[in-house]
C-alpha cells in the first residue's frame, strides 16, 4: 500500500454540511480515484473550522492551503490543479477585504491571526470518527498519566489551581465543584455532560462533540476518578443528530480500546458512559431541570439546596459539567495548571468559545483568551458589520443575557465584567445588531422565547413573563403608554427576585438591559409612536418621494396589495389605508424614491 | 381518530421495545423518542399503549409530551418545513421568512396544508449561522434565504 502523502479535510461540521460539504468529499474522492490516487490522498471530513461565513472549507495538509467557499463542482479542479500540479487554487483561496489580497493560509487570516485554540484545539485537525488521529494528538494521555500518578485530590487540586470556571454560563469553578462531589460517600456516583446546548445562536459545544468527542470522553472519566464515580452520563439534544452519531462512535471506539469500561488502561478504576436524549426544552439545560429529564420526567428545576453533588441523577450525588468546560479538562493536565492559569483575567482563566453571528462579516466559532475586547471580538476577528452599517449593539448569553452598547465595546470579556455590564457571558452566544435593529423588538424576541420555554412552575417566570411580553408587544404595536415602561421595568426587577430557577431569574436581563441602554428607543415607541430603526411594521408609513420617483410603475407592480396608483412617468401614490408595509416597493425601486419614515 | 390500529406492526415493534430495556426506570422520553420515530407523531392512542406497557399513568405520558416540545400530537405534512428563529436568523430577517412562507401556504406557525403537504413550524436555532436565515425543507437545508426566494422554494416541491 502507497503511503498518504496528503491530506485533503473537508468540514464536515452542520453549517458546511448543510451546505453540501459531504457532497464535495464525495466527489473529491471520485475525482482522486479517476486519477489513481486514492491511496496517496486521504479525504476526511473533519470538525468545524469556525470560519462558517467562508464555508463550505477545503483544507490541504500538509501545505495547509485553506479553500473557502467550496461547491462540489469545484472538487475535479481542486485535485486536477493543485493535488496533480501543485498548483493552488486561485479563486478559491480567501480574499483579505483589506488588501484584496488571496491568503493561502489561515494563520494570516486576520480571523485567525487573535485566536487562541484549547477547547477547540483538535476541532478541523483531526477526523472524529478516528480514534487513532485523537490519540496521535496527544488524546488519553492525561488520562493515563493521572491514572498511573496522581490520587483524586490530586486531581482536585490541579482543576482547582487551574482557576476553570464552568462554561455552560454560571461560571462556577470546576475544580470546586468536583470537590463538594467527591466529598459525599454512596453506592452509585455520577459524571453528567449537558450537552443540551439549548441557547439560540449557540453552538459551541455541537461542533466540539462534531469535531472532537474523544476530548469529552475522556475529560468525564478524568472527572469520574477524581470524584470517584464509575458512571458517566451524557445528555445530549436529539435535534443535534451529527454530534449523537459521532459521541457514539466515540465512546464505542474508546470501550473497545480498554478506555473505557471496566479496569481503563490496566488500571483499578471503572468508567463507563451512556447517552441520553433531550427532546427540545431549554430550562434543561439548568442542572436540576436537566436531571428531572434524565430520570424520564418533566424537566422542571427544583430547589437547590439539595445540589447535585448531593443529591443528582436517581438522588445519588452527581457532578454536571457543560461540554466546553470538559474539553478543557485533558489539556489543563497536559500543560499544567499554571500554564492555564496564566491565560485570561484575573479571575477568569483560560479561553471562551462565542458563536459570533448577525449582522457581522464574519461569521463563525471564535476562541479566544478571556479579557480580549468586544471590539477586538467584534471588528478584528469578525471584520466589522456587514453592508458597512453601523453598529448598535451586540447581545451576549443568550436569553438570559443582555444588549450591550458602543460604550461596552473595550471591556476586557470576562465572566464579571459581562455582569458588571448588565448582560453575562451565558454559553457563548454573540449576536452582532446594526441600526435596522430594533432593541425594543429584539427584547420582545427573547421574552417570546422565555415565555414558551418557561417550565410553568413558579408563578414570577410563568405569569410575568408572559405579562411583560404583553406589554412589549403593545409598545412595538404603538399602543403602550410612558406608563407602561414603569411597569415593564417593575416586573422585570420582581421576576429577577422571585423566580425559582436560573431561567427566570435572567429572563428579564434582555429587557432591563435594552431599557438601560436604549430607553430612548423606548420613549420614541410610546411617545412619538415611531419606530427609530423602522423595523416595527405597525409604526412605520412608506412614502414615494415626488420629486425622485420617475414614474417607471416598478413598485405599482411589485405592490402585493394594490396600494400604489399613478400613471406612467408621474410619481405614483401609496395609499396608506391599503399599504401592508411590506416593503417590497422599496426593494423594488431603482430611484431610492420610497422611503419609510 | 387516527387510521393506524393495534394489529399494525409498528405497535409491535414499539412494545418489543419497552420489553427490551434493561430497566424501564426513567426511561419515558427514550419510549416515546421511539415511537414518534416510528409513526411520525404521538397522538392519544399511542401515548396511552405507552402508558399501559410502561405502567405509568396516561397523565404522566401527557405531561411529558407536552412538555418537550420535540414531540408533537398532530402529524406534520409531507415536506416539514421549520424555519430556524435562533437570534442569529431572527436579526438578519427570519421573521419575514416565517410571514412570507404562512402567506403563501395559506396556514399558521405549527399549521398544515389542507393537502397534507407542507407543514410550517419554527425551530430554535440548528447552528448553522453563516447560512442565516435558514429554512429546512425536510432534510434539505436552505441558506441565506430572502422572503422572494420562497416562491422558487416551494416550487421546487410542486410535482412531489
Amino acid at each position: 500500500m502507497a503511503d498518504v502523502k496528503m491530506h485533503i479535510l473537508v468540514c464536515g461540521g452542520t453549517g458546511c454540511i448543510s451546505a453540501q460539504s459531504d457532497k464535495i468529499a464525495e466527489n473529491l474522492r471520485r475525482c482522486l480515484k479517476d486519477q489513481g490516487l486514492e491511496e496517496e490522498v486521504k479525504v476526511l471530513l473533519s470538525g468545524c473550522f469556525g470560519f462558517c461565513e467562508q464555508g463550505p472549507i477545503v483544507k490541504i495538509a500538509p501545505d495547509n492551503t485553506f479553500y473557502v467557499k467550496v461547491t462540489p463542482e469545484d472538487a475535479e479542479e481542486i485535485v486536477a490543479e493543485h493535488i496533480v500540479k501543485g498548483r493552488k487554487v486561485d479563486r478559491l483561496l480567501f480574499v483579505d477585504p483589506e488588501t484584496a489580497e488571496h491568503v493561502a493560509d489561515s494563520k494570516h487570516m486576520e480571523f485567525y491571526k487573535k485566536q487562541m485554540r484549547i477547547a477547540l484545539r483538535n476541532c478541523g485537525f483531526i477526523d472524529p470518527e478516528n480514534l487513532a488521529e485523537y490519540v496521535a494528538r496527544d488524546g488519553y494521555m492525561a488520562l493515563g498519566q493521572i491514572l498511573e500518578t496522581l490520587s483524586p485530590q490530586d486531581v482536585i487540586d490541579v482543576m482547582k489551581a487551574s482557576g476553570l470556571r464552568g462554561r455552560g454560563g454560571g461560571g462556577f469553578p470546576t475544580g470546586l465543584k468536583w470537590e463538594f462531589a467527591s466529598k459525599y460517600q454512596d453506592d452509585q456516583k455520577y459524571v453528567i455532560c449537558n450537552a443540551d446546548e439549548g441557547d439560540p445562536g449557540a453552538f459551541m459545544d455541537r461542533s466540539i462533540l462534531e469535531g472532537d468527542p474523544h476530548s469529552v470522553v475522556e475529560a468525564m472519566a478524568i472527572c469520574g476518578y477524581a470524584i470517584g464515580a464509575d458512571k458517566g452520563m451524557v445528555y445530549i439534544r436529539a435535534e443535534y443528530p451529527l454530534a449523537v452519531k459521532r459521541l457514539r462512535k466515540a465512546i464505542e471506539d474508546a470501550r473497545e480500546a480498554g478506555l473505557l469500561g471496566r479496569n481503563v488502561l490496566g488500571s483499578d478504576f471503572s468508567f463507563d458512559i451512556e447517552i441520553r436524549y433531550g427532546a427540545g426544552a431549554f430550562v434543561c439545560g439548568e442542572e436540576t431541570g436537566l436531571i428531572r429529564s434524565m430520570e424520564g420526567e418533566r424537566g422542571e428545576p427544583t430547589s437547590k439546596p439539595p445540589f447535585p453533588a448531593e443529591k443528582g441523577f436517581w438522588g445519588k450525588p452527581s457532578n454536571v459539567n457543560n461540554v466546553e468546560t470538559l474539553a478543557n479538562v485533558p489539556v489543563i493536565f497536559l500543560k499544567g495548571a499554571d500554564w492555564f492559569a496564566s491565560i485570561g483575567t484575573e479571575k477568569s482563566k483560560g479561553t471562551k468559545v462565542f458563536a459570533l453571528a448577525g449582522k457581522v462579516n464574519n461569521v463563525g466559532l471564535v476562541e479566544v483568551p478571556m479579557g480580549t475586547t468586544l471590539r477586538e471580538v467584534i471588528f478584528d476577528i469578525g471584520g466589522g458589520i456587514r453592508g458597512g452599517k453601523k453598529f448598535k449593539a451586540v447581545q451576549t448569553g443568550g436569553p438570559s443575557g443582555g444588549c450591550l452598547t458602543e460604550k461596552h465595546l473595550d471591556t476586557p470579556i470576562d465572566f464579571d465584567n459581562l455582569v458588571a455590564a448588565g448582560s453575562m457571558m451565558g454559553s457563548g452566544g454573540m449576536i452582532v445588531m446594526d441600526e435596522d435593529n430594533c432593541m425594543v423588538s429584539v427584547a420582545k424576541f427573547y421574552l417570546d422565547f422565555t415565555v414558551e420555554e418557561s417550565c410553568g412552575k413558579c408563578t414570577p417566570c410563568r405569569v410575568g413573563n408572559k405579562r411583560m411580553y404583553e406589554l412589549l408587544e403593545k409598545i412595538t404595536d404603538g399602543r403602550g403608554t410612558e406608563a407602561d415602561l414603569k411597569l415593564l421595568k417593575d416586573l422585570a426587577l420582581v421576576i429577577k427576585d422571585t423566580s425559582l430557577c436560573g431561567l427566570g431569574q435572567t429572563a428579564p436581563n434582555p429587557v432591563l438591559s435594552t431599557l438601560d441602554n436604549f430607553w430612548d428607543e423606548y420613549e420614541a415607541h410610546v411617545k412619538e409612536k415611531r419606530c427609530p430603526s423602522g423595523a416595527c411594521k405597525s409604526l412605520v408609513s412608506y412614502y414615494v418621494v415626488a420629486d425622485q420617483c420617475k414614474g417607471c410603475t416598478l413598485c405599482a407592480r411589485a405592490c402585493p396589495a394594490e396600494a400604489i396608483s399613478g400613471k406612467v412617468k408621474e410619481p405614483h401614490v401609496i395609499d396608506q389605508e391599503k399599504c401592508v408595509k411590506c416593503g417590497a416597493c422599496m426593494t423594488a425601486c431603482k430611484f431610492g424614491a420610497i422611503i419609510k419614515k | 381518530m387516527t387510521t393506524c390500529c393495534k394489529t399494525d406492526s409498528r405497535y409491535e415493534e414499539l412494545a418489543a421495545f419497552i420489553e427490551g430495556l434493561p430497566d424501564r426506570r426513567g426511561e419515558l422520553i427514550t419510549v416515546l423518542h421511539k415511537a414518534q420515530g416510528l409513526f411520525g407523531y404521538l397522538p392519544r392512542e399511542i401515548q396511552e399503549f405507552v402508558a399501559e406497557k410502561m405502567d405509568l399513568p396516561l397523565a404522566k405520558v401527557y405531561g411529558v409530551v407536552k412538555f418537550y416540545s420535540f414531540f408533537h400530537m398532530t402529524p406534520k405534512g409531507r415536506f416539514p418545513i421549520s424555519v430556524c428563529m435562533g437570534t442569529a436568523c431572527y436579526v438578519r430577517g427570519a421573521e419575514d421568512v416565517v410571514d412570507e412562507l404562512a402567506k403563501q401556504l395559506k396556514i399558521k406557525v405549527g399549521g398544515v396544508t389542507e393537502d397534507g403537504k407542507f407543514s410550517l413550524d419554527t425551530l430554535r436555532c440548528v447552528g448553522a449561522c453563516g447560512l442565516a436565515p435558514v429554512v429546512i425543507v425536510g432534510e434539505k437545508v436552505y441558506g441565506r434565504v430572502t422572503p422572494a426566494e420562497v416562491a422558487a422554494i416551494l416550487a421546487e416541491y410542486a410535482e412531489a
